[in-house]
């Protein structure tokens, strides 16, 4: 029999950039909030002898341990899915912050163009335009709707950049100044502006100056000392949830954080969670937190599969595409892109920040003409400087042995003389591409693990293809590099390379309960005070990291949450 | 030196000078102490980038692998970095300790990774599917090295001649040898992976001997900030520091 606790206003699952945020927006209004976190407490001081490649980038020092919890994946239903025992594609973060802690602070704004993907694609192209199979639908907002809202999140991270020209409107600047521009930027930049493209910085959560932003938190600038994606910063410069939201919900006094608390069950009776059912790991005790409302603000698998396992809400089913937990898994498509190879000049490679780069929209979203096309949609174009590592950073030109004399030579030759130019391709929602539970492999206490099935399609490959020529035109222009390698082929989806940890959908937003998960404040349609926050709601993936339009979506949800208090309960919409 | 240059030398900041002279004071709500605790010790700060005077490396001693293996492993790993007139080879900057440290620990024991069964074959695009541990890997990987090397030289594979070794990490390297047990071009795959791990990783771990793998890249090891460099169009080169210099 599990232990019951007195019942708190609200808990929250999993304490990371969704969970801080809700956790200072309710505190702040004088709620009481209990955050439960499966990992461990999280302080800037844990960075100390952070510059270390080896533990952090190639041990995972700060990812979930997979001998307890992992996922199962396949490319198709007719596939044995097995489970992805070491780690590649994704890295799934643990402990206080969640993958706020890890990422590379990249913060963009999805387009106006993806909140109506489905209406404007039919508008500008025709119902023929979307393929058999794939499930776009709008995401019940807009663009405009969600402005404050990314304006927010931007002004409590303190983000540094400068308008997208080809972006949405925005009701007032970055927060702070873009960070500053390399010679490779500067290149980029002046290459770029010949094809009359329309460059801009990159949005970046490493503060360009020092900045004390709306909630009295003052943080430092970044040092550019090229260890952030897979790394926690020393300084408190790239804006994580440990040194932005989670202290605000503190000082109040009523967050209360309960690391080592892994959530196992959302409890509910009728049409509503009464509490959820968590397993201290450090004792093995079983408790219930009893709570007037229940926030979900896991990863993309945790919020998908706990709801699988508490059986709320209308499970997925691909056969008749009916239900909606598990629906609409989508990733980011990342193989496009082109490097140069300069025998002739040496870049800073070595140094740089997780955000700081330049890119351009010219072929992302709508903003280019599909009608002659076999996709739809595109990817954000980008160079960026994130401080090339040694143990990873031994490119060598194709025809390179892999390894030997030849190797080494041109892979020190190298190591401060290539420029990549990226594309972060949009990666579009199929029906039979899903999250259900696998029948037969388990966690460490015997619940089944999350199941993915996945692959690319047509629309990736031609996406990806596409994209690759327009990097590679943008390296040539660049000048100097004696060998240009364009990679153009995405080959099947393969679990092993790293790619991106941009995982969404399972828990979709939309307009109604027969085809999406949560209505746009993120609140269940089929248990109104649950609320399911995180890039799980959304309906597809856009050319750009998550992070940004997450943010937004989660001030938003928080919201909905004080209405719906205030209101005496109901749905929102 | 390798990394000598005519450049002008770029001086290190120091950590606990770097945070006294930004002045940070984190104003409004304290946001971690991690200049606290960096400016705990009052001492003077010790020259940057200086090397302790040459002691017996006690790091250099087996705690896995067994002196015969240990000579497969240190051979094959100079064929994939091997010595030449840009710098030592893997022998010389210690990979094959840093391996051998390795399998000794977590990584070895596959700790973090889902070794629950059933296992299965899958296909590719799926990942490893055995159910043995890197160590155990490892273990079948050299006594196959040896018996191929036995079967077509008739000698152990340290005791083959370079170009021999290569043929025979080719054979691997393509699957050309067949195992039954475990995959050689996996195998050879992980040989090589830390292999370049044992040459470019911090100096703690035991490999990149006095940071000389960093040295041959030109990469500055554990600096606390690129803000002087970060705009520069010359190439800036700088003394390397290590992990243990942020500690002493």
């Amino acid at each position: 029999m599990a232990k019951k606790l007195p019942k708190v206003d609200v808990v929250i699952v999993g304490v990371g950039w969704g969970g801080g945020i809700i956790a200072s927006e309710l505190t702040k209004q004088g709620l009481t909030v209990v955050g439960l976190e499966r990992g461990k407490e999280r302080k800037t001081e844990d960075y100390f002898m952070v510059h270390d490649e080896l533990r952090y980038a190639l041990r995972y020092e700060m990812m979930q341990d997979l001998s307890k919890e992992t996922i199962t994946f396949r490319s198709k239903t007719s596939v044995r899915a097995l489970p992805m025992r070491s780690y590649g594609s994704f890295l799934i973060g643990t402990g206080l912050g969640g993958s706020g802690v890890h990422w590379n602070g990249q913060t963009f704004r999805f387009l106006p163009y993806d909140f109506e993907i489905r209406s404007k694609t039919v508008e500008r192209y025709g119902e023929k335009k979307i393929p058999d199979g794939m499930t776009i639908q709008d995401w019940g907002i807009t663009y405009e709707q969600l402005e404050p809202y990314f304006d927010k999140f931007e002004k409590t991270a303190g983000i540094a950049g400068e308008e997208n020209p080809l972006g949405g409107k925005r009701s007032s600047p970055y927060p702070v100044p873009p960070m500053k521009s390399t010679p490779s930027m500067k290149m980029f930049a002046e290459a770029t502006k010949k094809k009359s493209l329309h460059p801009y910085m990159m949005p970046s959560a490493n503060l360009s100056q020092a900045y004390t932003n709306p909630d009295g938190v003052a943080r430092a600038a970044c040092q550019y000392c090229g260890y952030c994606e897979r790394f926690g910063c020393e300084y408190g410069a790239k804006a994580d949830p440990v040194v932005t939201v989670i202290p605000v919900a503190k000082k109040t006094g009523k967050f209360e954080i309960r690391t080592h608390s892994h959530v196992r069950r959302i409890l509910h009776t009728g049409k509503k969670a009464t509490g959820v059912l968590y397993t201290d790991v450090t004792t093995g005790e079983e408790i219930e937190q009893p709570a007037d409302i229940v926030v979900m603000t896991s990863y993309v698998f945790s919020n998908t599969r706990l709801l699988l396992m508490s059986n709320l809400g209308k499970p997925y089913d691909p056969a008749t595409g009916k239900g909606v937990i598990g629906k609409n898994y989508a990733y980011q498509v990342i193989r496009g892109g082109a490097v140069g190879f300069f025998d002739n000049k040496e870049f800073n490679n070595y140094a740089g920040a997780g955000a700081l780069g330049i890119c351009l929209d010219d072929f992302n979203g709508d903003n280019f003409d599909h009608k002659d096309l076999n996709f739809i949609h595109g990817a954000n174009i980008s160079l960026s400087q994130t401080g090339q590592r040694p143990i990873a950073n031994n490119k060598v030109p194709e025809g390179t042995p892999s390894w030997g004399k030849e190797f080494k030579a041109a892979s020190i030759k190298y190591a401060n003389r290539i420029l990549s130019v990226g594309a972060q391709g949009a990666c579009m929602p199929y029906r039979h591409h899903f999250l259900d539970l696998d029948p037969t492999y388990k966690d460490a206490f015997g619940d089944p693990l999350m199941r993915i099935t996945f692959d690319f399609e047509e629309q990736d490959r031609q996406l990806a293809a596409y994209c690759a020529d327009k990097c590679g035109e943008i390296v040539k222009e660049m000048g100097a590099a004696e060998k240009l390698e364009i990679n153009r082929k995405l080959g099947p989806y393969d679990i092993t390379p790293y790619q991106s940890t941009h995982n969404t959908g399972g828990v979709i937003m939309g307009t109604s309960p027969d085809t999406s998960a949560v209505n746009n404040y993120l609140q269940m349609w089929d248990a109104e005070n649950v609320f399911v926050v995180g890039a799980s709601a959304f309906p597809h993936n856009s050319g750009y990291n998550p992070t940004g339009t997450m943010g937004a979506l989660s001030y938003r949800a928080a919201e909905g949450i004080l209405k719906y208090r205030q209101s005496g309960g109901g749905l929102l919409v | 030196m390798l990394a000598q240059s005519n450049e002008r030398h770029e001086q290190p900041v120091s950590r606990r000078n770097f945070l006294k002279n930004t002045g940070m004071v984190l104003g409004g709500l304290v946001v971690g102490g991690v200049a606290g605790s960096l400016l705990r010790k009052p001492e003077a700060p010790q020259q940057p980038g200086a090397t302790p005077a040459p002691t017996a490396d006690y790091n250099q001693a087996l705690m896995y692998f067994s002196p015969e293996q240990f000579k497969v492993v240190e051979a094959a790993c100079e064929r994939i970095f091997p010595e030449d007139e840009i710098g030592p080879g893997a022998k010389t900057l210690g990979a094959a300790y840093f391996i051998d440290h390795q399998l000794a620990g977590d990584w070895g024991f596959n700790a973090r990774d889902y070794m629950q069964g059933p296992f299965f074959p899958g296909e590719a695009t799926q990942g490893y599917q055995g159910r043995l541990k890197r160590r155990e890997i490892f273990d079948i990987g050299i006594q196959e090295l040896n018996n191929y090397s036995n079967s077509t030289q008739q000698k152990r594979f340290h005791e083959l001649a370079a170009e021999q070794q290569d043929a025979v990490l080719k054979a691997f390297e393509t699957d050309e040898v067949k195992l039954t047990t475990i995959s050689a071009s996996a195998f050879f795959k992980m040989l090589r992976a830390s292999t370049l791990e044992g040459v470019y990783s911090d100096p703690l771990y035991g490999g990149n001997k006095n940071m000389d793998g960093w040295k041959m890249k030109n990469y500055p090891g554990n600096q606390m900030a690129y803000t002087q460099v970060i705009e520069k169009d010359e190439f800036v080169k700088m003394a390397p520091l290590s992990l243990r210099d942020h500690q002493h």
